[in-house]
């Protein structure tokens, strides 16, 4: 097992490698020239060269890659494009920390859930329960997140008045103030995620109630919630994992919408905002923290996936 | 049944009185299972055979109260030790399970949960039905596993199902099954995904252990030979209804049904060397008639009556003066006096066949060898690479025209990837292959378009073989255009000749002209196979290999196939490598016999050879796995040891001396055996000397 982690540690430094490459080969496709793009059309060719070679921008591609990876693993992520040339790793960092809060949210309201609710329309399958949940579920699969979150605002927010419209997040605040922001933007992107995660634990559910073992398991004289707990949940909910750590990374970089939509400070409007003023700096940044996580939670779950699968663990 | 053969001092077990199942299909319930009778007196064995779509295995189910949930006894009466099971709760009926009635499922590969610990399923019924503490539990599960012959029952105990065999698992379920004294087993082919050395030992271990258990059981079979070896009583159904029933010896030693004088005529062990006898298969979708007898649209002796009324139960009495034997025909007397011989003469044809020239190699492969797998390397999945699995280990092999091979093993033995190897499906690693004296090459894309032609194949699932897309006509079309000598010109014309060879092919396989435009999931089991068949020959093959060409279908289905292959032979002046796990259908095939275990060839010889004295010893343990219907013929003194090894960890010197009955030491385990040749040809490689097997082997037979 350890000899596994410390195999597939390395493939995912290697993965990360090569992605930097990608994404720094990207950003040099971008249209635009940065430096009119920052000092405006009419900036005079003198500006345009100092400013290209204040930002190294005139060095040749794979010295300005080498200098912004070397940068990049030494916490000097450089400094943004934008006005008072602000550091970018305390602001990338600052947004990240909030996209992961609001991604845990997410993922705490919707994977229970769902679960519930595919394993409900599994184990009556067929039934009005089971056609109600898939029919529920896809419809709101169908439902862009800024119509959900809309309606959501309008409804609970500026109709009810329980919880926070617009979500300013701000230093030093408490926990309940943080539930009021994250509570509508969370609800938002979970019913994007619940429908996805309830049809794949149904199937998988299904799939599973039909082998065999569930059969021995009857007639050793169980009830057929006892075999569910005991005996399929254990294999059925396996595919799930994937599934789960597939959506961790969409939720991390991914909620551009709903970030908009709730004015949430996440790393999706940040990395929306910097591709279109090519803000290299933070582009690239947020890119690799974006693939780093993505990385990560597919590493834990194949993880998880082999521990608790003993066909894999024990080969 | 009738009263006074009852014996009033032990109730039955359980009696099953006019029971039908029925089905929802869609809005409609469909009746599968028509008013049968079953009694299971106490302590005895009782057989249920039927073939595919008999009704066995949802009567099994019916009788555990286990019915999928679109099934349900729609009438009848189920009575279990006296209490009526249609109407008991469910409470009531968990109780019973697990402890009262037990069920050995026929899959041991899926029917353990793959999760968790063999110890903690073994103990999950005392735990459940709160029989013993946890720790009783396990030391109880232990003792079971040591009773089921298990060599090592605490490493098996901490195992998961995955890292055990299908023996073994099997096993582990009829422990379960046992460990709390049931009152009635129920076996649904419980030995039919088993290799058939571990399906010997496994009938073994059920005789053994259920009548030392004092328990009844019902075994669910389509292996007659299986049945009458294990089973006091024994009931034929067919299409959902009894067909005949009664004592084992009785029944099989005088058979009074014609479906089940067909089954047993079908045997290909019955055969000898001449034709088999078949039941015409009839497309499923016609035997629906509700007031027929099911049989007749199959039936030889089917008359007008038949197929006005369905006949009833009757009574016949045989040649055990206490015994009860029922059938379900109107012509049973008649049958019975006709007495007729149970093997089809040969026709004119056949004997007419001008013998092929004496001995003219077609085929022939020195020294063939395939490994999977490196072992040096370690894959980026991170699983470690296997160590190299020698699936075929130095294997030749030499086919004259005209004439059949058969190779026969166990799975594991690499009959299958010599066959791949053969059609360059897979790359042989070392060795060379000859057809008609040229050299073949081991790669697919560097064969000539005269070779691809003149090797074919047949494969094992007809169902998965064929393009369920293509239609029967386009299938075997496709092999004109591509293989065809010459390939049918272009333009309409040649279109036209393309289904004139199809037809005539389709024709020579026994199908009819409109079956040109069927497709796979129109066609039963035997059809399928039949178009792949004609397939195979479309483009004039030279040899033909047939993989396991009948073990996806049922016996009288299997019979028409074999014939039909035994046919092609002569007319076509074909070669076949024939491989089967099944001794009988190589007997019965073919002309010349290898015997593969572990990749390697460890005897071969003629047809003649291979069934008598000396034998290799694992021949020997071969057919004396093989399960016969032969009254009165019950005990078997030769068992092999333990599973068939793991290719990965092939045992040194002799690779059959971790099992070999007549193993003798240091030289069976160090050294590779020598091939002992006799002056015809016949060989093994054994470390004993041939007089020396004949003296152990002689008085055997």
């Amino acid at each position: 097992m350890i000899s596994y982690l410390l195999r597939r540690l390395g493939m995912m430094a290697v993965t990360l490698m090569v992605t930097s490459i990608l994404i720094f080969a990207l950003t040099q496709l971008l249209p635009g020239d940065v430096a009119k793009l920052v000092l405006g059309r009419d900036a005079s060719p003198a500006a345009v060269e100092n400013f290209n070679s204040q930002y190294g921008l005139d060095r040749p591609p794979i010295e300005q890659y080498l200098r912004w990876i070397g940068g990049f693993l030494t916490a000097d992520w450089g400094v943004s494009y934008t006005a008072g040339a602000p550091p970018v790793r305390p602001l990338v960092i600052g947004r990240m920390v909030n996209s992961l809060i609001l991604a845990m949210a997410t993922l705490l309201f919707a994977v229970p859930l769902s679960l519930f609710l595919g394993i409900v329309s599994a184990v009556r399958e067929g039934s009005w329960i089971d056609q109600g949940i898939s029919i529920t579920s896809l419809a709101v699969v169908g439902l862009p997140e800024f119509v959900t979150g809309i309606v959501l605002i309008n409804a609970v927010a500026v109709g009810l008045g329980w919880f926070s419209a617009s979500s300013m997040v701000n230093e030093g605040q408490g926990l309940l103030e943080w539930i009021r922001i994250l509570v509508l933007p969370a609800i938002t992107a979970s019913l994007v995620l619940i429908g996805y995660i309830t049809r794949m634990t149904r199937a998988s559910t299904i799939e599973e109630l039909k082998k065999p073992y569930v059969r021995t398991a009857l007639l050793k004289g169980m009830t057929l919630r006892q075999v569910l707990m005991k005996h399929v949940l254990r294999n059925a909910l396996l595919p799930s994992i994937t599934i789960i750590a597939i959506s961790f990374g969409w939720l991390m970089g991914g909620l551009v919408v709903i970030e908009n939509v709730f004015n949430y400070p996440g790393m999706g409007s940040l990395l929306v905002t910097a591709v279109g003023f090519k803000n290299l700096p933070v582009l690239q940044s947020i890119s690799m923290i974006i693939v780093f996580y993505f990385s990560l939670a597919n590493l834990i779950a194949d993880l998880l996936y082999a521990w608790l699968n003993p066909r894999i663990r024990l080969g | 049944m009738n009263e006074q053969h009852v014996s009033p001092a032990v109730p039955p077990v359980l009696q099953a009185h006019n029971i039908s199942v029925e089905y929802r299909i869609g809005r409609n319930w469909r009746n599968v299972i028509k008013n049968v009778d079953l009694v299971i007196e106490a302590k005895s064995i009782h057989g249920l055979v039927g073939e595919s779509g008999s009704g066995k295995s949802t009567l099994g189910l019916a009788i555990l109260q286990a019915l999928p949930r679109n099934g349900r006894i729609a009438r009848g009466e189920l009575r279990f030790e006296g209490r009526d099971m249609r109407q008991i709760d469910e409470s009531a009926l968990r109780e019973l399970r697990g402890q009262q009635i037990t069920f050995v499922p026929q899959n041991p590969m899926d029917s353990l949960n793959p999760s968790i610990r063999i110890s903690d399923q073994m103990i999950e019924a005392a735990l459940l039905h709160d029989l013993m503490d946890s720790e009783a539990a396990g030391a109880h599960a232990l003792r079971w596993l040591e009773r089921v012959h298990i060599a090592d029952p605490k490493a098996v105990a901490d195992s998961y199902p995955h890292q055990l065999s299908g023996g073994m698992l099997q096993r582990v379920l009829i422990a379960m099954a046992l460990m709390h004294r049931p009152s009635l087993v129920i076996l649904d082919e419980p030995t039919t995904a088993l290799d058939v050395t571990t399906q010997a030992t496994i009938l073994d271990l059920l005789r053994e252990l259920i009548r030392g258990q004092g328990a009844a059981a019902l075994y669910i079979s389509h292996d007659l030979g299986a049945v009458a070896e294990l089973c006091d009583d024994v009931s034929v159904m067919y299409a959902g209804e009894l067909m005949e029933s009664g004592a084992v010896d009785e029944l099989f030693a005088r058979p009074r049904h014609p479906y089940t004088r067909g089954l047993l005529a079908c045997l290909p062990g019955k055969a000898g060397n001449r034709r088999l006898r078949n039941i015409e298969e009839v497309a499923p979708a016609l035997q629906q008639r509700s007031l027929a007898c099911v049989f007749a649209d199959r039936c030889p002796h089917a008359s007008q009556r038949c197929r006005d009324r369905k006949p009833v139960l009757e009574s016949a009495f045989g040649t055990i003066p206490d015994g009860v034997h029922l059938v379900r025909c109107w012509h049973w007397k008649e049958i019975d006096a006709e007495d007729d011989d149970d093997v089809v003469p040969e026709t004119e044809d056949e004997r007419n066949v001008p013998e092929p020239p004496a001995d003219e190699t077609l085929f022939s492969a020195r020294g063939l060898e395939k490994s999977f797998g490196d072992p040096a390397r370690i894959s980026l999945t991170g699983k470690k690479m296997h160590q190299a699995v020698r699936a075929v280990d130095n294997v030749s092999i030499g086919i004259p025209r005209g004439k059949t091979l058969g190779i026969v093993g166990e799975s594991g033995s690499g009959k299958t990837t010599l066959a791949r190897t053969i059609v360059a499906l897979e790359r042989a690693d070392a060795g060379e292959m000859e057809l008609e004296g040229l050299a073949l090459s081991s790669r697919l894309n560097r064969r000539y378009q005269q070779v691809l032609r003149g090797i074919m194949m047949i494969f094992q699932n007809p169902g998965d073989a064929l393009n369920p897309h293509h239609s029967a006509g386009q299938s075997i079309g496709r092999t004109f255009r591509k293989l065809g000598d010459p390939p049918p010109p272009r333009g309409p014309r040649g279109r036209e000749e393309l289904r004139r060879r199809v037809t005539e092919m389709l024709e020579a396989v026994g199908l009819s002209a409109e079956y040109y435009h069927r497709y796979p999931d129109q066609l039963s089991g035997g059809e399928k196979q039949r178009v792949a068949i004609a397939r195979a020959f479309a483009g004039e093959p030279k040899l033909i290999i047939a993989d396991e060409p009948t073990s996806s279908l049922d016996v009288s289905v299997q019979a028409v196939i074999l014939n039909l292959l035994k046919d092609l032979r002569e007319k076509q002046q074909v070669s076949y490598a024939v491989i089967s796990h099944d001794l009988e259908v190589i007997e019965y095939l073919a002309d010349h016999i290898s015997v593969m275990y572990l990749g390697e060839v460890v005897e071969s010889g003629s047809n003649q050879e291979i069934g008598s004295p000396p034998y290799h010893p694992y021949t020997q343990a071969l057919l004396a796995a093989a399960p016969r219907v032969e009254p009165g013929r019950r005990s078997k003194p030769i068992r092999l040891e333990g599973d068939i090894p793991s290719p990965r960890n092939k045992p040194s010197g002799c690779p059959f001396h971790t099992r070999c009955p007549m193993y003798i030491g240091r030289i069976c385990r160090e050294e590779r055996p020598p091939l002992r040749r006799s002056a015809e040809g016949h060989e093994i490689r054994c470390h004993h000397t041939r007089d020396d097997l004949l003296m152990w082997q002689g008085g055997d037979q």
